[in-house]
């Protein structure tokens, strides 16, 4: 059936709530208001104010109660308007969610799920539109779900809702009404695995999150020039699926790490570093990061869109490595 | 649960008050000694010399299936509680048979099966975690009473209020325990706040609140029986316990901020002397009874020194379990992924 991103999120909470009752929902605008994206609309009416918990204007203590719900027995979904807020919640991401089952020895976990949205599409500022999936992908112990497509944002989301240890679960909030035709009850591709979007002998994409999208638009464009790309969707970042990108590297010889997050010690330069290490011989050319660049974003549309990877940018920069 | 020690709240007579405080200073005493024997894991030892009627007598107004965090001052709160003083001594040690395996270390001490959600090197890290233990709490009907035990410096940090205004908001049954001693490391609290009469700032937010003299432990016992009896039936509450820390703010500080004669009238306030001369005043037990408690209270905690020694690091194949839950894949230590990457021709 055919349904949006933003339908996929809320069935997958719908349905993760019908079969646990421990899940619980918090954050501001989710119950009356029906989350700032409309994500959670008609949660509360289906499930009650109890489990969907509109609270005060805390960051620091939504996620802070949803760490100490999680380890005394709910399995909270805290929700994080923007993940530009992370910030505020830093000390109870990193040095509490983050750290509890290692710093007491195993003893215990944080099994709950911080969703939140992200990215550049909506002239939203420099303080609503930033990629900082970095920032939680640096930090062990947090697991990260980045969702490009309507499918996962349905399976990842009810997979993080079963994992044990704490999850990031960043959307794009330029996906929430794409449209895809899928079949929820189809298998799903399993946690921790990237998704080979498309194959192709000539070059390797390797993306996430909405730059998905644009690094398929590329390939199409790329191969009316006759090269064929392989594009790779991480799913989540972490687990990192390396395994899934080793075998295609070293077939094609030729990398693009795509991401909107800003270029300098991001997820592309990661990914850079780690192909290079890994697949060094393997390699015809560096590997190439196209990357959000090292600026704040505007609220101009035209400094907005051209200050992160579009299919153009994708496009040109992998025809070069073959001019 | 099982206790390994009866929970204190059973019996809040003053003789077993006494003995419950007496077990906390003997034992903040043999850390010092393990310190100074170059024992300890960690440089970061805050010792709770002076406080021990808030840990002992907030501790025996709890219950069995109530849950806590505390600050990074929290030794004595966690042996108040019931635990174990040679595993809670192996810990500080970085030791294996340490509550966490010698990862937490006097700042991360946990057990779950006391209730003890871990005690937190940042200050107010631990607060909002009983919001959420509340929220747990209520939603799965446990009974349960979830306490966070902080330091008058957490009054400065906005996660206090942001989690006592939950806690009213939701009617949740959680305590806010404000151990002042009246120091945040060397910033007296004074001089970090106009308004030093800090049980007001809960009620403001709508929770019961209320300011006890630390000195006599009884005291201390019966408001916190009031303060964590009311947020159990849905009125959460905020009890500041005023006492003087008796040392430095940690083992090498030797407080170069406050004068001879400020801490000669603080320890004046001592709660174990002061439960100590009411025992003997009302007749209840003499002197000569009293030294023989202490003396098996000191053996009790002189062992566990000696058990710390003795006992082994975590080995170097621990470093990488538990960042993850047991089912995951432990991270790839990076000297495997050097050998990996170093070894191609």
């Amino acid at each position: 059936m055919e349904m949006t991103y933003r339908d996929a999120l809320r069935q997958a909470l719908a349905d993760a709530m019908r079969d646990d009752p421990d899940v619980v929902i918090m954050g501001e605008e989710v119950g009356r208001y029906g989350g700032a994206y409309g994500v959670t609309k008609d949660l509360i009416r289906d499930f009650g104010p109890d489990r969907v918990i509109d609270t005060p204007i805390s960051e620091p203590a939504i996620v802070g109660a949803a760490v100490g719900a999680a380890m005394t027995g709910l399995r909270p979904v805290a929700e994080l308007m923007y993940v530009d807020f992370i910030g505020m919640t830093m000390d109870q991401l990193a040095n509490q969610a983050a750290k509890i089952r290692y710093m007491f020895g195993g003893q215990i976990g944080v099994p709950m799920v911080l969703r939140t949205q992200g990215g550049t599409g909506r002239s939203a500022g420099a303080q609503h539109s930033q990629s900082l999936e970095a920032y939680v992908m640096h930090t062990p112990g947090l697991r990260l779900a980045m969702p490009a497509t309507v499918a996962d944002a349905y399976h990842l989301l009810r997979q993080a809702l079963t994992k044990p240890d704490p999850v990031v679960f960043i959307e794009h909030k330029a996906l929430y009404t794409m449209k895809e035709d899928v079949d929820l009850s189809a298998p799903a591709l399993e946690w921790g695995k990237a998704a080979v979007r498309r194959t192709g002998d000539d070059l390797v994409i390797v993306t996430y999150s909405r730059q998905l999208h644009y690094a398929l638009d590329a390939a199409k464009t790329l191969s009316a020039q006759g090269i064929e790309a392989t594009v790779i969707d991480l799913r989540t970042l972490n687990p990192l699926d390396f395994e899934t990108i080793r075998p295609h590297v070293e077939r094609v010889g030729r990398v693009m790490v795509v991401s909107e997050g800003a270029m300098t010690c991001g997820v592309a330069a990661e990914l850079a570093a780690r192909i290079t290490e890994e697949c060094f011989d393997f390699l015809h050319d560096p590997v190439i990061r196209v990357a959000g660049e090292d600026i704040p974003i505007s609220v101009s549309t035209q400094l907005e869109s051209g200050s992160v990877p579009g299919p153009k940018l994708i496009a040109e920069t992998a025809g070069r490595l073959f001019a | 649960m099982t206790l390994q020690h009866p929970i204190p709240g059973s019996n809040t007579d003053l003789h077993r008050l006494y003995q419950e405080m007496r077990r906390v200073r003997s034992f903040e005493e043999r850390v010092g000694e393990l310190f100074v024997r170059g024992q300890t894991a960690g440089s970061m030892l805050h010792l709770s010399i002076g406080e021990e009627s808030a840990a002992v007598g907030v501790c025996a107004a709890m219950q069995p299936q109530d849950t806590f965090t505390t600050h990074h001052r929290g030794h004595g709160i966690f042996l108040a509680r019931g635990a174990d003083p040679a595993r809670m001594m192996a810990e500080i040690g970085g030791k294996e048979a340490g509550y966490c395996h010698g990862k937490g270390g006097s700042m991360h001490i946990a057990d779950m099966g006391l209730g003890h959600l871990g005690a937190n090197a940042i200050v107010g890290g631990g607060i909002p975690t009983v919001v959420g233990a509340g929220l747990a709490a209520r939603h799965k009907k446990t009974g349960a009473v979830s306490v966070a035990f902080f330091g008058d410096g957490a009054t400065g940090q906005g996660i206090l209020y942001e989690s006592m205004n939950m806690a009213a908001l939701w009617g949740l049954p959680v305590v806010f325990c404000c151990i002042n001693n009246q120091y945040g490391m060397g910033t007296r609290i004074d001089q970090a706040t106009a308004n030093t009469r800090l049980h007001e700032r809960a009620q403001a937010f709508g929770l019961n609140g209320e300011t006890v003299d630390g000195l006599d432990v009884e005291s201390v016992a019966a408001a916190a029986r009031r303060i964590v009896d009311a947020a159990r039936a849905g009125k959460p509450g905020f009890l500041a316990v005023d006492c003087y820390r008796f040392y430095g703010h940690a083992r090498k500080d030797k407080s170069p901020y406050r004068d001879a004669a400020e801490e000669d009238a603080g320890r004046q306030k001592d709660p174990v002397a002061h439960a100590r001369a009411r025992l003997i005043a009302a007749g209840l037990v003499t002197a000569a009874d009293l030294d023989a408690l202490d003396a098996a209270i000191d053996a009790e905690m002189d062992a566990t020194i000696d058990f710390t020694i003795a006992q082994a690091e975590p080995p170097l194949s621990s470093m990488f379990r538990d960042v993850y839950d047991p089912s995951e894949p432990e991270p790839e230590p990076v000297r495997t992924r050097l050998d990996r990457v170093l070894a191609r021709e």
